[in-house]
């Protein structure tokens, strides 16, 4: 039979106290899979040490993924500045529990707002890689989700819905991409309310390490966090997207290429240029992704004349697309009627 | 009496950290991991009732253990156990499973015998909490 006095420790039950020790030999040290969880630096630094930040070997890590998204995204300065101090910041909490100095946990739950293409989706990713490595997360994962991932059909379908994607996020990064769609204004049964009130509750829950980014379209985010002002204000990081300018998408375009084992000829690179003059004028340019679309209609321009030359190829007819690959474009043909600009079957997000 | 009853039975009670791990371990498996309750623990009981649904498409131990606590404080005093199931082709079968909660105080199991034909002696076990009617079961602090 039970002795209840003698039963003091139970799930659940932190095993660490006096009473559990009768029950646990050794007491276990936090088992939370958290190599990188401050709670495991035992060894504190005397007043007057001094630390290389450098020495740590998170901060190499991040200096890489840093370096990376210098490498690979083109303008966005605003946005490494920030990604840079969010990096530095945290760095920064990290030796300062090496000397046992109080910091509580900062929040970094953030939005992302910014046209289509200007690489929302790639800073997250690039977000989780140096979280993780600086212990802030537990896995390098973006979880991305819509409206549809969230909100339910039904009366009490949507709590567990967003718990569900909650759960799966766990950890990492949590996206919710065209966040605005949560909350419909005119609708006031709108299920959306919901979702948004089961986030705050999570990211506020201070154990659960999970970033949550809102991302969208700059004017209508907007609008949603001012009709949710709880949620605005939870939200410690607000990162704005720029369009890119001409020269930047060139440069975009240039590395697109490269990465595909292209290049543009002389000509090509003009009538690229060209292009992009033309489209950036018509409606529902979206930057980046925009100048992908073009550059793989491109390739199949080039794939067709290259068919069509009926003779035998050398490597540089492979790789260089010239002018008239892009001029093939109906971009060219009708400028001027944006009537037809639909025939191109240009992207239209 | 503790109930010896799935995996690391024998051993003192998982901390939540320490169940944490275990879920980690099951998920990293690639078994979808499920909460079952009971108040009946005669141990040919075998079906418990399902908490929620399984969790399928998770990694991290988190959503596990929020459910864990939300079936605990619904059910504080029942047995509630976690279950991996592995549905690979061959084993299909549950994987691992073991309790993340017992009621605090356990009376144990009664041996009852039954006078068969030919005097012949049969043996069964019944649970004495099973003797109340359910709401009363586990009462006691």
């Amino acid at each position: 039979m039970s002795e209840p006095d003698k039963r003091p420790a139970g799930f659940g039950f932190d095993r660490s106290g006096a009473q559990g020790a009768t029950k646990s030999t050794g007491s276990t040290p936090s088992t939370s899979g958290e190599p990188d969880s401050p709670d495991n630096v035992t060894t504190l630094l005397a007043d007057d040490a001094e630390l290389e930040l450098s020495s740590d070997e998170a901060g190499r890590h991040v200096e890489e993924t840093l370096a990376r998204l210098d490498a690979e995204l083109v303008g966005l300065t605003a946005v490494k500045r920030r990604v840079r101090e969010i990096a530095a910041l945290l760095l920064v909490d990290r030796a300062r529990q090496k000397f046992g100095l109080a910091s509580s946990r900062p929040t970094l739950h953030m939005s992302f707002t910014g046209g289509p293409g200007t690489g929302k989706t790639t800073v997250a990713l690039r977000m989780a890689d140096m979280l993780h490595a600086l212990g802030y997360i537990r896995k390098p994962k973006v979880h991305v989700v819509t409206r549809d991932d969230l909100v339910g059909q039904f009366i009490g379908h949507t709590a567990p819905k967003t718990k569900e994607a909650i759960g799966r996020a766990a950890g990492g990064v949590l996206l919710i991409d065209e966040a605005y769609y949560l909350f419909r204004q005119e609708n006031e049964r709108d299920y959306g309310q919901e979702v948004i009130e089961i986030l705050l509750q999570e990211m506020e829950n201070e154990r659960a390490s999970l970033v949550v980014i809102f991302a969208g379209y700059s004017d209508r985010m907007e609008t949603f966090f001012s009709a949710n002002p709880g949620l605005s204000s939870r939200v410690a990081h607000h990162i704005a997207f720029d369009d890119y300018t001409h020269g930047e998408l060139i440069q975009i375009a240039d590395l697109m290429v490269a990465a595909e084992s292209f290049r543009f000829d002389d000509d090509g690179r003009e009538a690229f240029s060209e292009y992009l003059s033309l489209r950036m004028e018509q409606p529902r340019f979206s930057n980046a992704r925009s100048v992908r679309n073009a550059v793989e209609r491109c390739r199949l321009r080039q794939a067709k004349r290259l068919v069509e030359l009926q003779r035998p190829l050398t490597k540089d007819d492979l790789i260089t697309l010239t002018g008239e690959d892009i001029r093939g474009s109906s971009i060219f043909g009708y400028a001027e009627s944006r009537a037809d600009e639909a025939a191109d079957g240009d992207d239209n997000d | 009496m503790d109930l010896r009853h799935g995996a690391f039975s024998y051993l003192p009670d998982l901390t939540d950290d320490e169940i944490a791990a275990q879920v980690r371990y099951a998920l990293s498996k690639g078994w979808p991991v499920s909460i079952e309750y009971t108040d009946d623990p005669h141990p040919r009981n075998i079906y418990w009732e399902l908490w929620g649904l399984p969790m399928f498409d998770l990694d991290e131990p988190d959503a596990v253990l929020a459910e864990i606590r939300a079936c605990r404080s619904t059910f504080p005093r029942h047995y509630v156990r976690v279950l991996a199931y592995d549905a690979r082709l061959g084993r299909q079968t549950t994987a691992l499973h073991f309790l993340v909660q017992r009621p605090k105080d356990e009376p144990g199991f009664a041996l009852t015998r039954i006078e068969g034909s030919d005097r012949r002696q049969r043996y069964g076990i019944r649970s004495y909490a099973t003797a109340s009617a359910p709401a009363d079961r586990y009462q006691q602090q």
